[in-house]
């Protein structure tokens, strides 16, 4: 037994030195292929956190009438902490509010003065409501617009933004399944590529194959170097293109033109995200690259093996 | 050892390239396949070893019957064979000593085992000094030197050559018929395929005659007889 196994590694890796060129262009393809699926990891990582960047930015804002009491603004707040749709209310008192704005204008004199001449507070107390999902503001704006909480609530900020809700909403979705979709088809056609790129490697060994059958090699015989010869070829793909995709990134992010269109693409994530998992990325890589370069070559020389 | 009984062999239904084949070969025997080109030879050949399944017909190998084996049956048939063809068919990836040792390693042969057999095969077939170049380095005398080594160094009880000298000037031609004299000699037997009137004329063994698919001759010490 060991010495068989001794003999497959040492013809495989033999093998696949003496192929050459075919094994080059094999390992070319494949890391082409690997740089595809690393791209669309990332890619999808990267734009799922701008995604959710741009959802936690959405939100209601509740305003009250001067007179309503705060124990009822607390019981409305308590109610909306128990829909389902709803992930945080956060209550700004009147008092807060006029910190907030008086901090945030403290550098204009006319603000500060006219404030100083009122002798009441114009701010008014408003909750802050964030939901879990976008499409759920429309079902928390129409909680709110209830006639038992018209009382109390002056103006309820859905009603301006909705417009620009909606079309976030439908624009996140969108990118959702469109990233979703592109993901689905690239990785089809890398793997596809690879997969043929292994098998025409090994269609211009048929001949041999044959000559191997006839000199009366068992079927795992023949296939056992053809298949190590594929994991071999997906492992140095797999490095290659997670050194690749490093130096790429290195050069995206140090050059301030591109760093700026990475930014525009949403994508300001990637060089975080990309070197603080590069071996997890690098064992995926090399999870595809063995499955993908061992599969085809076991499936393509099934071909030959008849006779 | 070897035998057919009423072989047919029609390729793709309609292309009838053997018809009704009897005779046997015993052990220790050379024997020659002759006819013109297309008459069946390399048929006799390839149904032999199992590359082809007759049509009709039954043929027998030592204790296996061939035309029963399965796909799954063949590597461990074949090890009791070795193999020569018109296009010598070398592993181009590998040396001389490699695809000599080959026959040895897909039967797991142990590496000491390999190790003295295949130059003293090699050598025995005049190719010592060619051990480690490659095919492409080889001319088509040595080539097919090479291809003798690799299909005797498991000791097969049967040598069996499709047209052996059929690439070779006359001088190669010569070299390769001795030597399968020599090999026959030593005790194995062998089946040759040509239709080099003058190797039958000269070597004087059994002669079986193929014409169009059909066994029309077969005669110890035989002439090569065509019309
Ligand atoms: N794979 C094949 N498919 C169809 N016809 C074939 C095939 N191989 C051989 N033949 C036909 O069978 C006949 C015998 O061929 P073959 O055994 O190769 O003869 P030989 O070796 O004596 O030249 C020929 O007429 C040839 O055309
Ligand atoms: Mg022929």
């Amino acid at each position: 037994m060991f010495t068989v196994i001794s003999r497959l590694v040492h013809y495989g890796l033999k093998d696949f030195w003496r192929h050459g060129w075919l094994s080059v262009t094999t390992v070319i393809i494949m890391t082409l292929a690997l740089l595809v699926s690393i791209g669309l990891i990332i890619f999808n990582v990267v734009t799922k956190q701008t995604v959710a960047s741009i959802q936690d930015k959405i939100d209601i804002s509740v305003y009250f009438k001067n007179n309503a009491p705060e124990d009822e603004i607390f019981s409305i707040k308590k109610s909306l902490e128990n829909l389902s749709e709803v992930k945080t209310v956060q209550y700004l008192s009147s008092d807060e509010a006029l910190e907030i704005f008086k901090e945030n204008h403290k550098n204009d004199p006319t603000i500060t003065q006219a404030l100083g001449e009122l002798n009441e507070n114009p701010l008014q107390a408003s909750l802050n409501i964030k939901a879990n999902h976008p499409e759920q503001y429309a079902s928390i704006a129409q909680y709110l617009s209830s006639p038992n909480l018209n009382t109390f609530i002056d103006e309820v900020s859905y009603q301006e933004n909705h417009v620009v809700i909606e079309r976030l909403t439908a624009m996140i979705n969108g990118l959702n399944q469109a990233g979703l979709f592109l993901t689905i088809v690239m990785a089809l056609v890398a793997g596809l590529v690879a997969f043929n790129t292994v098998r025409l490697a090994i269609y211009s060994n048929r001949e041999e194959i044959g000559v191997m059958r006839v000199v009366g090699a068992s079927n795992s015989f023949v296939r056992g170097p053809f298949v190590l010869q594929g994991i071999f070829a997906g492992v140095l793909a797999a490095i290659a293109s997670v050194l690749i995709s490093a130096i790429l990134i290195m050069i995206g992010f140090a050059l301030p033109s591109l760093k700026f269109s990475l930014s525009l693409l949403g994508l300001t994530g990637t060089y975080q995200f990309f070197f603080s998992n590069i071996f997890v990325l690098f064992g995926y890589q090399m999870l595809f690259g063995t499955l993908i370069g061992g599969f085809s070559s076991f499936i393509a020389v099934r071909r030959y093996l008849k006779n | 050892m070897i035998s057919f009984q009423n072989v047919s062999k029609v390729y793709n239904g309609n292309s009838v390239a053997l018809e009704d084949i009897t005779f046997e070969i015993r052990p220790g025997e050379f024997a020659c396949i002759v006819g013109k080109s297309g008459a069946g030879k390399s048929t006799v050949i390839r149904l032999l070893i199992g590359e082809a399944k007759p049509t009709r017909g039954r043929i027998h190998f030592g204790q296996y019957e061939v035309n029963k084996l399965k796909d799954y049956d063949l590597p461990l048939f074949r090890r009791h064979i070795g193999v020569i063809f018109q296009d010598f068919r070398l592993l181009p990836n590998k040396n001389s000593y490699e695809n000599v040792a080959f026959a040895l390693e897909v039967a797991g042969r142990p590496q000491k085992e390999i190790e003295d057999l295949t130059p003293q095969v090699l050598d025995m077939v005049g190719l010592s000094d060619k051990t480690f170049n490659f095919p492409h380095e080889l001319s088509g005398g040595e080539k097919q030197r090479v291809a003798i080594a690799r299909a005797m160094v498991h000791r097969p009880e049967v040598i069996i050559a499709d047209e052996p000298t059929g690439n070779l000037d006359p001088f190669h031609t010569w070299e390769i018929i001795n030597l399968l004299k020599k090999i026959h000699q030593l005790g194995t037997t062998i089946l040759l395929a040509t239709h080099d009137k003058e190797i039958i004329n000269a070597i004087e063994k059994r002669v079986i005659t193929l014409d169009h698919g059909r066994l029309i001759r077969d005669e110890e010490k035989g002439k090569y007889i065509l019309v």
